[in-house]
């Protein structure tokens, strides 16, 4: 009985967080002016979503800016981390509150101050600033991704290598890098995911004729309920979903192939749940 | 690669985009730019203190707070039933509790919109159970609302990470020992989870008290926040001077809130945080 | 006399400012198993990664096969090691971690599955090659890095506390499979441990050190029977180590008597460190003993009783017997002159 008042309680927040995304969904197929009403199933507002040169030319940003900040980032970072992890004492403390600095800012005080610096240093705002503000709010999370895994490696690996007659060089490409891989995509991805879901940031250092698809959603919603921003949000949650399924299955499969013996549970903590969705808190300072 | 000199290139990068930006932010709410040239002023910062100022302030610091605690009160139970053993496929709960935080936050806050309007979702369905309509769109509830809404995961899943970390034998120790169940909770359960509860409490205020989304979205104009007084000077008025003083007000609010939160804190934050 | 593989010449190790090693000197023949012994923070491990390549000395040299090897990197060095904790590398199978050092050495597919396979063979792991390495036990994973050391084929192989992570029982496996495959490969074993009883039952020779010095070089049999001093007494074994004075020649005045024994070469009344083995005590009447004692706790071991007996002059001497006495009764100890070892007292 407490059991089956604990689970309803726990769908019942679930109908909460689930409820917005399933109306937009919903609407997002129905043929009729007044949203109220359902006025039967349509995909007109999917044919003119990708009709509509705004929005993919922001999508098309989007994952740009996307890709290539959690590129360089994921470079950036990784080094970095390699290098914080190689320091000791009251450098390694600076560092490490600097890089605490974007994590912990408000977003929007992140994004006034980069935008007073591109004014300020002349840059004219654009597809560049946009890209130097999202590498630069992605870095520290790379960081923090890459780091843990580094803490986690026996420290006598590198100095097993070079006892097999690895040079410094074979060891650290041979061993130390694919050893933290599963920290450096960690890193990758939740770069990715940031600067994909990023509004504030951009919206203060982009300038005319860029826009990513979380800036023109904004515009758009400004003027009120759009079906094609409907459509936009079923696409992307769809894509999200699927993208988490696959990644959980598949680690799913790492950790029973991984099975038995001691080491078995520190598997456990690349568990996505746990790993993305720590990593997430803090995250969004909107 | 050994050495500490490969964090160069990134320090060099920090230096360059939030440590002198941040310099930036100092330089323009200490300064006033007037036809004369640019002075030292304490003037952005008094300005702040008129009344219209501190009562945006105000707003802001009493809408975090209630959206907090309700976060609070929905999230604990959540927290504890899930750490608990009402559902055998734990995992596939924790994704669907993550899954909507991975929708791109600015479309969840507007999927509000179509529920809450006018002719919105909430509205028909109340129509057609034949109940008087709500129109709460555009007003402190719809911005408590979108707040809860936003960040209740983020309250659920620190105090989920401490209470799944509870050893059982912690709690049966206590029962053995002649605590009921409430006492169990009062004395066991709740001031172990302290730690979960002061970073899930950080991390829903936080982004409550700075969004201007939230409430440019779902409260329209008329309900200006911290936040939305800070894009106006700098994006409207263009009084960054004023703009910056206001940001940094914020930051000091958040370096006060986190003293007060890190009393509370075990030592590590870190393990905490992340 | 076999010739000298490794050799420390005068090498001194210094941390900031903490000195690990101290001016050591030892030599090391081919086809020995030796162990370095000590306590945490004797220089023990020190002196194993100073051979492996992964440290400088401060001070002297290292000579390996008669060339001083002190500049050359570890991976150069004919020298392997099994890790404390093992340090497999957990993104490549059993396979590829025993193949690493061949594949470094570009070796031919062929020949690598080859020499791997008689690795496998070796420590008893076939069928484990696709395995992955966190999924296996403590021992496998000790097995593992056992063969992924042996087949680069090493003239020594330096093993860092290999099985301080395993349990008792196979700890006790392992100790004998080790000893049986250095036997068998004919090469050097350098090992470290601070476990005295695996030193004992394994090593041609036993290196017991202490802060950063050695204490004393010799057979398992020496160590055990004619500790140098009072420390190698007491981490060796259980030993009642008490103050006494040297009298004369075969002479030493301790726990309020005066004893018979077999040591010689002391200043007359020189303090001394007595060392008695609990084994060597025996129970006697009262009457018959030099030394008396009130029984002060009683524990069953197994094999023998353990006893502490509390003499009049405050000192509880450890007993070993497979006779007992309830708690409270007053006994005699006896000893014979020969179980009586007399050290010089460390000079501080």
């Amino acid at each position: 009985m407490v059991k089956f008042l604990q689970r309803c309680y726990v769908y019942l927040i679930f109908v909460f967080l689930y409820m917005p995304i399933a109306v937009l969904m919903v609407y997002s197929f129905n043929d009729s002016r007044s949203r109220g009403t359902w006025g039967g199933f349509t995909l007109r507002w999917y044919v003119e979503l990708f009709q509509d040169r705004t929005i993919m030319t922001s999508l098309y940003y989007t994952l740009l800016i996307g890709v290539s900040a959690s590129l360089i980032a994921t470079i950036i970072g990784t080094v970095a981390a390699l290098g914080i992890h190689n320091s000791r004492g009251w450098k390694k403390k600076l560092v490490m509150n600097v890089t605490y600095i974007p994590v912990l800012n408000p977003d929007i005080v992140t994004a006034i101050s980069l935008m007073i610096l591109f004014v300020f240093a002349r840059v004219r705002l654009g597809f560049v600033t946009l890209l130097l503000a999202h590498i630069t709010f992605n870095i520290p999370y790379v960081i923090l991704s890459v780091l843990p895994k580094l803490r986690q490696l026996n420290k006598h690996l590198y100095e097993a290598a070079l006892d097999l007659g690895a040079t410094p060089g074979q060891a650290f490409w041979k061993v130390i890098i694919p050893e933290i891989m599963p920290g450096i995509v960690t890193g990758m991805l939740l770069a990715f995911t940031l600067s994909i879901d990023d509004f504030v940031v951009s919206f203060f250092t982009t300038g005319s004729g860029v826009s990513t698809l979380s800036i023109t959603a904004y515009s758009m919603a400004r003027r009120g309920i759009n079906p094609k921003i409907n459509a936009l949000s079923t696409i992307m949650f769809v894509f999200v979903l699927v993208l988490l399924v696959i990644v959980n299955i598949r680690q799913e499969r790492e950790h029973k192939k991984g099975r038995g013996g001691k080491n078995g549970s520190k598997r456990q903590d690349r568990g996505y749940s746990s790993e993305f969705g720590d990593s997430q808190f803090g995250s969004e300072w909107v | 690669m050994r050495k500490s000199s490969a964090m160069v290139p990134y320090l060099i990068w920090m230096a360059l985009f939030i440590v002198i930006p941040l310099l930036l932010v100092v330089y323009y709410a200490f300064t006033v730019t007037t036809p004369e040239g640019t002075t030292w002023s304490f003037e952005n910062f008094t300005r702040f203190f008129e009344p219209i100022y501190l009562r945006v302030l105000w707003r802001s610091l009493a809408l975090a707070l209630i959206s907090t605690l309700i976060c609070l009160l929905l999230g604990y139970p959540v927290a504890m039933i899930m750490a608990g053993n009402a559902f055998s496929r734990k995992n596939v709960i924790m994704l669907l509790f993550v899954v909507p935080m991975w929708m791109n936050f600015l479309l969840r806050t507007y999927a509000w919109l179509a529920i809450l309007e006018r002719n919105g979702f909430l509205n028909v369905l109340l129509s057609s159970l034949s109940l008087p309509r709500l129109n709460i769109l555009y007003t402190n509830a719809a911005v408590i609302l979108g707040m809860v809404y936003n960040f209740l995961p983020f309250m659920v899943l620190p105090i989920y990470s401490v209470l799944s970390k509870i050893d059982k034998g912690v709690v049966e120790a206590a029962g053995d020992l002649g605590a009921n169940s409430v006492k169990v909770f009062t004395r066991v359960i709740f001031p172990l989870s302290l730690p979960g509860v002061v970073s899930g409490i950080t991390m829903v205020f936080m982004p409550a008290l700075t969004t201007f989304v939230i409430s440019r979205l779902l409260g329209g104009g008329q309900f200006t926040l911290i936040g939305n007084l800070i894009e106006q000077q700098f994006l409207v008025v263009g009084d960054w001077g004023f703009g910056s003083a206001i940001s940094m007000v914020m930051i000091i609010l958040i370096l006060l809130s986190m003293a007060i939160m890190s009393f509370f804190e075990d030592e590590d934050k870190e393990a905490t945080l992340w | 006399m076999t010739e000298n593989i490794v050799q420390l010449k005068g090498v001194s190790k210094i941390f900031d400012e903490t000195v690990a090693l101290a001016d050591m000197n030892l030599s090391i023949r081919k086809n020995e198993f030796v162990t370095l012994l000590g306590p945490s923070g004797c220089g023990k491990t020190t002196t194993l990664r100073l051979i492996g390549g992964f440290e400088q000395p401060t001070n002297g040299t290292i000579w390996f096969e008669g060339k001083d090897i002190s500049n050359v990197p570890s991976y150069k060095r004919r020298v392997n090691t099994v890790f404390q904790r093992y340090a497999l590398f957990s993104h490549l199978d059993v396979y590829e971690n025993i193949a690493f050092g061949l594949r470094i050495k570009k070796l031919d597919e062929q020949t690598i599955r080859q020499k791997v396979g008689k690795m496998l063979e070796l420590v008893n792991l076939q069928g484990f090659e696709a395995r992955d390495v966190n999924s296996l036990s403590g021992g496998q994973q000790q097995r593992v890095a056992i063969a992924r050391a042996l087949v680069n084929e090493p003239e020594v192989l330096l093993l860092d506390e290999p099985l301080a992570a395993l349990d008792l029982k196979l700890r006790r496996e392992m100790q004998h499979e080790l000893k049986n495959m250095q036997k068998q490969l004919g090469i050097t074993f350098v090992f470290v441990t601070h476990d005295q009883e695996e030193a004992l039952s394994m090593s041609d020779t036993v290196v017991v050190m202490q802060d950063g010095e050695i204490q004393q070089i010799g057979t398992p049999e020496m160590i055990y029977n004619e500790p140098t001093n009072a420390f190698v007494a007491g981490f060796i074994g259980e030993s009642n180590i008490v103050d006494g004075i040297m009298r004369q020649d075969r002479l030493v005045d301790f726990g309020g008597a005066r004893f018979e024994c077999v040591d010689v070469g002391f200043e007359r009344d020189e303090p001394v460190d007595v060392v008695v083995r609990p084994e060597d005590l025996v129970l006697i009447p009262v009457e018959q003993a030099k030394l008396t004692g009130v029984v002060r706790s009683v524990t069953f071991l197994g094999v023998h009783y353990e006893m502490i007996v509390d003499a009049a002059d405050g000192t509880g001497w450890l007993v070993h017997s497979t006779l007992m006495e309830p708690v409270g009764t007053t006994v005699g100890l006896g000893l014979a002159p020969m179980d009586i070892h007399i050290m010089k007292k460390v000079s501080e």
